[in-house]
């Protein structure tokens, strides 16, 4: 895994729990706790109008680095473009031109500002394409991949996580716990590469690489089937990888509710151990975890670029990687903005979606 | 312990001694975090002793002996790769760099994590505000997208590569430490220190930070996975310094040369173990830690 955190227990702390405490400072006066549990501050319009105001800096600021890091770090980018063949002063001039580098600085950032917000993203160096058709024609591949791996991920996470918590210290917990360690432990190419060796060199179960097969039939039923296909061995090693993580975070969110007096409640009405778990206990622990699936995204753009990768799937991942190379700086800056800007927008879903499902949120703001 | 000390210096050496007694029976009673530490201590023993185990020779591709992608056999234990250097031998050395820059970046971003986060608890007022929105900021941008595009644009070395690491995991320092500093701020001993006349800088690093220190030092031996495995794929993607082997960039030039297509396994089974070991190694110990240090986690012994 590529992500910046491991599964541990105080990643939570720092999840939207511990966020939103945290965030009510700056915004709403700190009003005392005894006041604050009879007066409700500001109220739903309040709450979206600071967090939408705080994702349109964080996601102008994706801009303005983006900008610095591929037009200032960078530098000239006409010696990469040319560098096989030789150019005049002249022609030089000319590209320069056309590529609006001849422009003071901050026109051409306004211009890049514009453009990004108007879709117009440029061309790309390697496909002399516009950058937002390639995107178009990459996305379905990605959000296939990443969406079906994630979803497993949480599923799975989630299910041995629950009853993990929900028995701790016994032999299920520390056989899952130390299985999704050990998992995590991987790197996610390593481990592509060993399921790819293993599934399809010697056993040739699935395919190598690849979305589709050439051969394959064009109506609709080969296709859904051959891309099926296709799709096993990436999802499986994104799956292996991260799902520890959403287990990890399960599991103590059950550990947390244990000790609480409805679950002996539940009890002494003479339910049966697995109803009190599934009726009570993780309806509970779901409320922290549910907003830690979209805050993860992070991890998942993370997981998909490497996934795709290994398993040369046509997404936007591996546009990314191969547009290192080239370089392709467009493509780069537009994918750097585009990754960035949606894990944003996730987290700001998370925060509105917060305020529906935990209603103690609403007295803080 | 048994005398009663006499100057406050050495009383309060005695504490410290007994407070890191009482952590270390803490640590040891947790079988996990025993298994890490002797994991951990031997791939360190392994690494430094790799020099005197393998001569540097070995890593040169113009002096390679082997053949190419031999299988495992008596003089080449793990095999060889595309150019017939022992895989043994590589993925020794890369030990090394693997440890070194995962250590390295570690440390860089627990400084000035800590330091943003103290600061940011201690000071408060505007600039904890921004200090705060800055590594949220950080937290939630994809980290291996920031690091490639840094990378590909500062250049491939390995001061770039520990340069980008740690610029991608400082922020989750900050955040645990400026809460941790809110926390210790509000007892009383601070208002004792605050009356008896100390400024921000003693208040700081003589209450602060000494409380705040023991978790740092769990989420830093978390933090060291992490660092090792964006390391590694940054390396496999091609990103790494190629004056240097570390265990990703072995993996690169497996991919890059069909490894896989040859069913060359111990091509690619030493190297990606070594990773999984190591960061599996790290994870326990930094498990343990945690239990021992958070007081959220005491008494679950997990």
């Amino acid at each position: 895994m590529t992500d910046g955190t491991p599964p541990s227990e105080p990643d939570r702390a720092s999840g939207p729990a511990g966020d939103a405490a945290d965030r009510g400072a700056p915004g709403a006066p700190a009003a005392p706790a005894a006041g604050a549990r009879t007066r409700v501050s500001g109220g739903f319009g309040r709450y979206l109008l600071k967090h939408v105001a705080g994702a349109a800096v964080s996601l102008l600021l994706v801009l303005f680095s983006s900008f610095f890091i591929f037009r200032l770090i960078a530098g000239d980018p006409i010696d990469q473009l040319t560098r096989e063949r030789p150019v005049s002063p002249e022609q030089r001039a000319a590209m320069r031109a056309e590529l609006g580098l001849d422009q003071p600085m901050w026109k051409q950032f306004w211009d890049y500002i514009t453009g990004t917000l108007t879709m117009d993203l440029g061309d790309s160096f390697q496909y002399r394409r516009p950058i937002f058709d390639l995107i178009v024609e990459r996305l379905p591949a990605t959000l296939l991949l990443s969406g079906t791996g994630m979803v497993l991920a949480v599923l799975l996470g989630f299910w041995i996580g629950a009853r993990a918590g929900w028995r701790q210290g016994s032999r299920f917990d520390r056989g899952q716990v130390a299985t999704g360690l050990l998992l995590y432990s991987a790197p996610t190419f390593w481990l592509g590469m060993i399921v790819i060796l293993v599934f399809a060199r010697y056993l040739g179960l699935f395919p190598v690489n690849g979305m589709r097969s050439p051969s394959t039939p064009p109506d609709f039923w080969s296709q859904a089937v051959d891309i099926g296909h296709h799709l096993v061995l990436p999802v499986l090693t994104y799956t292996a990888v991260v799902y520890a993580g959403y287990l990890m975070i399960m599991r103590s969110s059950v550990l947390d509710e244990l000790g609480g007096d409805y679950l002996t409640t539940a009890r002494a009405k003479g339910l049966r151990d697995d109803e009190v778990r599934r009726r009570h206990a993780v309806p509970n622990a779901l409320l922290p975890t549910v907003t830690l699936v979209f805050l993860a995204l992070g991890s998942v753009v993370n997981g998909s670029i490497v996934t795709e990768t290994v398993f040369s799937w046509p997404g936007l991942g591996s546009l990314f990687v191969q547009s290192i190379f080239y370089p392709d700086r467009p493509v780069l800056q537009a994918l750097f903005v585009l990754f960035s800007a949606s894990t944003i927008l996730a987290v700001l879903c998370a925060e509105i979606l917060y305020w529906f499902i935990d209603p103690r949120i609403r007295r803080t703001g | 312990m048994t005398a009663v000390p006499t100057s406050p210096r050495a009383l309060r050496r005695a504490r410290t001694r007994q407070s890191l007694a009482r952590s270390w029976a803490a640590y040891r009673s947790q079988r996990a975090g025993m298994v890490g530490l002797v994991l951990l201590s031997a791939i360190v023993v392994l690494a430094v002793a790799a020099p005197l185990l393998v001569d540097q020779s070995q890593l040169s591709v113009t002096q390679a002996t082997g053949g190419r992608m031999e299988p495992p056999s008596a003089e080449f234990p793990l095999g060889t790769d595309e150019v017939g250097r022992s895989i043994l031998a590589l993925t020794l050395w890369g030990s090394r760099l693997s440890l070194i820059i995962g250590l390295t970046a570690t440390l860089a971003a627990i400084l000035v994590g800590t330091a943003v986060g103290v600061t940011a608890g201690h000071v408060g007022g505007w600039y904890g505000w921004v200090a705060l929105r800055v590594s949220d900021w950080f937290m939630v941008l994809p980290s291996l997208v920031v690091a490639i595009a840094l990378l590909a644009v500062l250049g491939r070395s390995m001061g770039t590569t520990i340069l980008v690491i740690a610029l991608v995991s400082w922020s989750g320092t900050t955040r645990l430490v400026r809460a941790q500093t809110l926390t210790v701020q509000a007892r009383p001993y601070l208002e004792r220190a605050r009356a008896l006349g100390a400024g921000h800088w003693h208040q700081m690093t003589r209450h602060v930070l000494p409380n705040v220190l023991p978790l740092v030092l769990a989420s830093a031996t978390l933090l060291v996975p992490s660092a090792i495995l964006m390391e590694s794929s940054l390396a496999w993607l091609g990103l790494g310094d190629p004056n240097v082997v570390s265990w990703g960039s072995i993996l690169n030039r497996a991919s890059d040369n069909g490894a896989v297509s040859a069913h060359a396994w111990w091509y690619l089974l030493p190297p990606g173990l070594a990773i999984l070991l190591v960061v599996l190694a790290f994870m326990m110990c930094g498990r343990a830690l945690e239990a021992v240090f958070n007081p959220r986690l005491r008494g679950e012994g997990a």
